[in-house]
């Protein structure tokens, strides 16, 4: 049966997984990529100060005599921060920098397949070109008369690798492109409960023609779903009022507006699940037989 | 009420128990790590997972309950990321690495590495020759601060000297460290920099090659070929493969965008991606041995054949695990 969603989000990809489920994950904008990257940075940064102050104070404890392993430790603990910290963070289960846990990021193989170690090490190997290479750049600095013109050249070579992101529709790094990754939504969702759950009164009350429940379709009935959750009172006055006006509706004396939109959800939802078994999803009001 | 029963609700209620449960391991190995979980809960995840997907499947096509099709779309990407993730202890996956991964990955790449030889040594030649007639030629391959007092300008014996400087032990750690990070940084960069074609890699490549071929021509004019050679090779076999391999590597990259053959280009550029990022992450390991090699054993091995033969052992060391037949194993 074809369900195909017309309603699909802008930043929504298919990803088959083995199983052959379409996953329909969202994948990373590159503000947020940005934002985790400037976590992770800052997070690098201040254990560099740290370490280095602790390693300085050491020093001075000692009276720099023999404190030759601090400054390797100072050197290789900068070498291993600047590449195994995303190296390591992404070859855990959980497959995300610290940043990119914060973000709700996870990195995930294109394909739908397994994603290996070799995968995170090159998209993580490439980061020397995407992200060093254009900060030595711009820090570096120019010079004057043609050295100023290389330099300006540099920068801009530099500059595709770095706005790479930006000029793709999957927002892909240099480093996802030749590692085969991407970069996907993955927060943690909790579950909430079916509307229907709740049943205030007897729905005896509320019979709905036919014609009354095929006023609406998926679309609507997702919004009432949410008016009920939220459970607003002024918001589901006025809703119940739209509805019953389109349905023709007359309210008795004592109905409550949250009784009557629940009984509607309820009685619509399960004429729209029965036609969606039989192979008609009724999008919205506008989508006519 | 029997109409009011939806299916959707009721399968729903008969399933949610399972999802809650798979739900509960994956927040366990988000937040911990797989080691927090016992086997019995190990086997449970992939059952579990199936049972989700065809949960998801079921919901998509029967169910209009928001709440659950949103939550079962993410619970099954979390449990899918997991099942389909990066697997195997760290440890193991070590040892596979050298076992295995790595050597298999620099085979592969033998054609890449062999270009990138012939740039370095083309390089090399090159700047020997140029150097040899015209010892000014000497400044424009070696810029000033990294000559170290070694120019045409330095005296002989001042030359000799620097080959067989003796500081003793101090100061060595620092710099076996320093020669590390850097050396393996450049590698990196190398490798990095063949996605653009591989053209700054061969670049890098032949640059690299000038230096040498420069600083070996200063010294053979000197009558002191030799001895550079044997204190160059004593960590430049390790150093000079570990980087030609890094070259290669990149240059893989560079073909496989180049040239993608019958697949898609991005999908070939992924596959060479992660064969070349194995070799590489190989490299770094390789000029962690050449650093020590360097800062150590040059500076306290002083005697020629001393160096040869480390230089030596190294060369046939490194070839024989990378390119003695093995079999495949499953």
């Amino acid at each position: 049966m074809s369900v195909a969603d017309a309603t699909r989000r802008a930043d929504e990809r298919a990803l088959i997984t083995p199983e052959g489920v379409d996953l329909r994950v969202r994948v990373a904008g590159p503000a947020e990529r940005l934002s985790a990257l400037m976590i992770d940075a800052a997070l690098i940064i201040a254990i560099m100060i740290v370490g280095l102050l602790l390693c300085l104070g050491a020093g001075w404890v000692m009276g720099f005599k023999n404190a030759e392993f601090l400054l390797v430790i100072v050197m290789v603990g900068g070498f291993l921060l600047r590449n195994a910290w995303f190296i390591a963070f992404e070859l855990t289960p959980y497959a995300a920098t610290p940043g990119k846990r914060a973000t709700g990021l996870r990195v995930a193989a294109r394909n739908g397949g397994r994603l290996t170690a070799g995968a995170i090490l090159a998209r993580n190997g490439m980061r020397e070109l995407e992200l060093f290479l254009p900060l030595t750049m711009v820090f570096g600095g120019g010079g004057e008369g043609v050295d100023g013109w290389m330099y300006l050249f540099g920068v801009i070579w530099a500059g595709v690798f770095a706005l790479f992101p930006l000029f793709n529709r999957d927002h892909l790094r240099v480093g996802d492109l030749v590692a085969g990754t991407w970069v996907v939504h993955a927060p943690k969702v909790t579950l909430l409960r079916d509307m229907v759950d709740d049943q205030p009164v007897l729905h005896a009350d509320f019979a709905f023609t036919q014609v009354q429940l095929d006023a609406y379709g998926v679309k609507e009935l997702h919004v009432l779903e949410g008016v009920l959750r939220k459970a607003d009172r002024k918001v589901m006055a006025a809703v119940a009022d739209r509805i019953r006006g389109k349905i023709g509706w007359t309210a008795t004396e004592y109905e409550m507006d949250r009784s009557f939109l629940q009984a509607y959800y309820t009685a619509m939802r399960g004429r729209l699940e029965t036609r969606m078994l039989l192979g008609r999803r009724k999008r919205d009001k506008f989508d006519r037989d | 009420m029997a109409e009011l029963q939806l299916k959707s609700h009721r399968f729903r209620n008969e399933r949610e128990a399972s999802w809650r449960r798979l739900d509960a391991l994956m927040t366990k190995v988000e937040r911990q790590s797989v080691d927090s979980l016992t086997d019995e809960q190990l086997l449970e995840i992939p059952v579990l997972y199936r049972s989700a997907m065809s949960s998801l499947s079921v919901a998509r096509s029967i169910s209009l309950d928001q709440g659950a099709a949103t939550y079962l779309e993410n619970l099954c990407l979390r449990a899918y990321l997991f099942v389909y993730g990066v697997r195997s202890t760290p440890l193991e996956r070590l040892a596979r690495f050298f076992r295995e991964d790595w050597p298999r990955a620099v085979q592969s790449i033998w054609r890449e590495t062999l270009l990138a030889a012939l740039l370095f040594a083309i390089g090399a030649v090159a700047a020997f020759v140029l150097t040899s007639q015209d010892p000014d030629w000497f400044y424009s391959f070696i810029p000033g601060g990294m000559s170290q007092g070694r120019d045409p300008a330095t005296s002989t014996e001042a030359l000799r000297a620097t080959l067989y400087h003796d500081e003793g032990t101090s100061g060595l750690t620092g710099f076996a460290a320093f020669l590390f990070t850097h050396n393996a940084q450049v590698a990196i960069f190398a490798f990095a920099l063949g996605f653009a074609f591989g053209l700054p890699t061969a670049l890098l490549m032949i640059y690299n090659g000038f230096s040498l071929g420069a600083l070996m021509a200063l010294f053979v004019s000197r009558g002191l070929g030799l001895e550079l050679a044997g204190w160059l090779m004593i960590h430049g076999v390790t150093e000079i493969f570990a980087v030609t391999l890094a070259g290669g590597a990149g240059f893989h990259i560079g073909r496989a965008i180049m040239a993608p053959g019958d697949r898609p280009r991005v999908e070939a550029a992924a596959e060479a991606g992660r064969t070349a990022a194995l070799a590489m992450a190989g490299v770094v390991v390789m000029l962690m041995c050449a650093g020590l090699l360097e800062g150590f054993g040059r500076q306290l091995i002083t005697l020629d054949a001393a160096r040869f033969a480390i230089a030596g052992a190294t060369a046939l060391i490194w070839g024989l695990y990378f390119y003695l037949p093995r079999r495949r194993s499953a």
